[in-house]
């Protein structure tokens, strides 16, 4: 042993309390429980409150991060809430599906030598404790006599509304679905973000002043330019998201018992199938089940596919586990329900029976060779390495592409070649005057907080469009 | 909410409600449809749009009622309200447009969906041969709209109640036969009966537009599950249809996926019945 002086050993965070693996498996509560307040102090008390945070930079939204948990230590709760809400509307929601560990966390000073400050888990427990008690309303900010049109509330539009109603702006929310929060909503299941926190969050905005329009599919309801032409809205934001489904085009995958994870996720989570026949939206399940994918999505989907019975639910993966892009969380979650993963695996054929249900899937293995424009090794096929999963269900993971509703109603309106919005990356501005855009819709399937960061820049994009235009 | 203005029975199964639906009547245009939510526990289910008055602002929907959620739709009555109407989706048939002669066939309950259609070709200038199908007289239906606009109309029976006795495609076949130059035929119903007239066409290579009714859970294009093989491709028949080239249509499998739930529609029915009294 050296003289030195004796360094404290590492801390950890403090654990959050979760359902136990057995049991969670089998019900769609949520799976984590949060902070108590006892446990939200400790974790606190820990933060150097440093003179030149790391943390905040690493928040797409800037959420003042030192400013609140001092105030948690304080044990102004809902002072703290309100501090997050300065710059977060949706605070609940971000607590529970950020990739904190890539973000704020990950820049934390006492992360360098210890486990970081648990900034996701501190804000949960302070939005949850300020929806709990009866948070109050901010102050309204008089109305400036402009309109603004947000189109989809998914994390970007709802965010970019919010905002816009805070500094006085009109602003209607114009949704396809009979439901508000986008991915919030259809695709992220109720065990790792109760809907009814979703709806709290949305409803919360309305308060503020946002109205909502629901069953309104801009493209087919209404275009864009008769938006901005005959119901005279002075700026237009678009927040659609990246809602098409991507499949892998390979034989067999038409069967009926193949699915995209948009299909069976929305008709768990949006049309609540998990509750049929209560809800009259049904939903296949298989006994086993093969997940294609690595990310969220594929996670959410797995994980979905066993809290509904299946009996043996796979992930099926082309890389190894270090490519993963899913939450290390939700991998974590996942190992520990169960899911098997098989790595290094592509399959190459859905086969069927002449019901048109699926009775196996060929698969053929992969290695990984040099890395690819994304920085990761390419997986490439091992040869003749074919051979048959036995499953009956199929759900396909492998990513989303640009929906073409509103691409293709809005002439004028400039794309990338994948079909993606070309959006100005501060301000949001598109190719058509007085025409915003942020969210998937702009750059491909993100996350949350990328979109609620977008969704934030196009509101001060607008907000400086529209007062230029004034003067 | 969209409220009830009227309501029709037109056969023992098949109804049709009147409903307000301004933004819908705005912009609609024959071949569309919308996706209807009767309450909050529903499901989206797609129905054509059979009618729309602009300046009323309503649309009319026509509907068999085979399973639990079309059932609770014709439950409702006038002053009575549905969730959620979502439209018009998917393409407006290419209808306003001349070809010269064209055939609109309808089956059963699609009779009244290929109705605004129907009545676009007319109105386009062309010569319009309507058949209309079913099994028994009895079930016949929108028989004097379209008597209204046709320039020839046939009648099909299954049983030989009225009509020819037989299929929409013995009375097409014969047209055929006959000699008779046919521009464009254009059918809605069953799937079987749209893969027989598209057979019945193909020999003569006479154009033929289907319109496909398969599920769909959003119809905006954003989760597959009405995806259907046409000319061997991955097509959606929410944003890329309804309408397909019928000599392309992998019908087979359209009726594979149709029946995808089956197991799941029986419980819901079943369990409908029981809380109406168990009348059908
Ligand atoms: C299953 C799943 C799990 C995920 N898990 C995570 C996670 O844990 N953490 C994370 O950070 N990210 C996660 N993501 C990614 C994240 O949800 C998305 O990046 C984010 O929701 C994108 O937000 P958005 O506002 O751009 O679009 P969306 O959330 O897609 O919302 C778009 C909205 O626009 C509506 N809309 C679309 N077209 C029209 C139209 N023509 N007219 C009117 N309205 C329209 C849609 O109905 C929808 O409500 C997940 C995604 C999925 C699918
Ligand atoms: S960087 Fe970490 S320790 Fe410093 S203020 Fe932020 S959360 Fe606290
Ligand atoms: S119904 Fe979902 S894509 Fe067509």
């Amino acid at each position: 042993m050296s003289e030195k002086k004796q360094r404290k050993p590492p801390t950890k965070k403090v654990p959050m309390r979760e359902q136990e693996p057995v049991k969670r498996r089998k019900n769609f509560n949520e799976v984590a429980l949060g902070y108590s307040e006892k446990e939200a102090l400790a974790e606190a008390e820990k933060c150097m409150q440093c003179r030149n945070p790391k943390c905040v930079s690493g928040c797409p939204v800037e959420v003042p991060i030192r400013e609140f948990i001092e105030l948690i230590r304080e044990r102004d709760y809902m002072a703290a809430a309100a501090k997050i809400k300065e710059t977060n509307s949706l605070p609940a929601i971000c607590g529970r599906v950020c990739p904190q560990e890539t973000q704020c966390e990950h820049t934390c000073i006492y992360g360098t030598r210890n486990e970081p400050i648990a900034i996701g888990r501190l804000e949960r427990f302070v939005a949850d404790y300020a929806r709990e008690h009866e948070e109050p309303l901010p102050p309204v900010t008089p109305k400036n006599g402009k309109r603004v049109a947000i189109v989809g509330s998914g994390p970007a539009g709802l965010t970019c509304a919010g905002d816009l109603v805070k500094m006085g702006y009109d602003v209607t929310i114009l949704e396809a679905f009979h439901k508000p929060g986008g991915v919030l909503m259809y695709g992220i299941p109720e065990f790792r973000l109760p809907k009814a926190i979703v709806e709290a969050e949305v409803e919360f905005l309305r308060k503020m002043g946002v109205t909502i329009s629901y069953d309104y599919v801009i493209g087919k309801t209404r275009t864009i330019h008769q938006l901005m032409k005959e119901d005279r809205y002075d700026a237009v934001f678009i927040g659609t998201g990246a809602g098409a489904p991507v499949f892998m085009k390979i034989p067999g995958e038409n069967l009926v018992t193949v699915f995209s994870a948009n299909e069976f996720l929305t008709r768990v989570n949006l049309m609540k199938a998990y509750k049929f026949p209560e809800y009259d939206t049904p939903v296949r399940i298989g006994d086993r089940v093969a997940v294609v994918g690595g990310g969220n999505v594929a996670m959410d989907a797995a994980r979905t596919a066993l809290r509904l019975g299946a009996s043996e639910v796979h992930i099926v993966y082309r890389r190894s586990k270090d490519e993963m892009p899913a939450r290390h969380e939700e991998l974590v979650h996942a190992e520990e329900e169960g899911i098997r993963f098989d790595y290094l695996v592509n399959p190459v054929e859905v086969l069927g029976d002449d019901k048109g249900k699926a009775v196996g899937m060929a698969c053929i293995r992969m290695e990984l060779g040099e890395p690819d424009e994304s920085g990761r090794k390419r997986p490439v096929p091992v040869p003749d390495s074919r051979f048959v999963m036995d499953v009956d269900m199929v759900v396909m993971a492998i990513g989303t592409a640009s929906n073409p509703i509103v691409p293709t109603s809005t002439p004028g309106l400039e794309l990338t070649k994948w079909g993606y919005i070309v959006a100005d990356e501060q301000t949001g501005i598109t190719s058509i005057p007085g025409v915003f855009a942020g969210g998937d819709i702009v750059t491909g399937s993100a996350t949350v907080i990328s979109a609620m960061g977008a969704g934030k820049r196009a509101a001060r994009g607008i907000h400086e469009y529209l007062s230029a235009k004034a003067a | 909410m969209y409220e009830i203005k009227a309501k029709r029975v037109l056969n023992p199964s098949t109804k049709m409600l009147v409903l307000t639906a301004p933004d819908v009547t705005r912009v609609c245009r024959p071949g569309q449809f919308v996706m209807v939510r009767a309450n909050e526990t529903g499901e989206r289910i797609p129905l054509t749009i059979a009618d729309c008055d602009r300046k009323k602002g309503e649309i009319t929907i026509v509907f068999q009622e085979v399973g639990k959620s079309t059932k609770l739709l014709g439950s409702l009555e006038v002053g009575q309200s549905v969730q959620d109407v979502v439209g018009p989706l998917g393409k407006p048939t290419e209808a306003e447009k001349k070809y010269g002669t064209v055939v609109v066939i309808g089956g059963g309950c699609g009779t009244a969906i290929c109705y605004p259609v129907a009545k676009a070709f007319k109105e386009a200038g062309n010569y319009l041969i309507t058949i209309n199908g079913a099994r028994t007289a009895d079930l016949l239906i929108f028989r004097k709209e379209m008597e209204a606009i046709s320039d020839e109309m046939y009648e099909t029976t299954d049983d030989g109640t009225c009509g020819v006795h037989g299929f929409v495609t013995t009375v097409l076949g014969d047209l055929i036969q006959k000699g008779k130059k046919i521009d464009l035929v254009f059918a809605v119903g069953p799937v079987p009966m749209m893969k027989f007239v598209s057979k019945t066409t193909e020999p003569k290579k006479i154009p033929t537009v289907v319109s496909l009714n398969s599920l769909m859970v959003d119809a905006t294009g954003m989760c597959g599950a009405c995806r259907v093989t046409v000319g061997g491709q991955m097509r959606f028949t929410c944003v890329d249809g309804p309408d397909f080239d019928g000599h392309q249509v992998d019908y087979n499998e359209l009726m594979g996926r149709l029946n995808a739930y089956r197991d799941q529609e029986v419980i819901s029915d079943t369990r409908w019945s029981k809380e109406h009294g168990g009348s059908k």
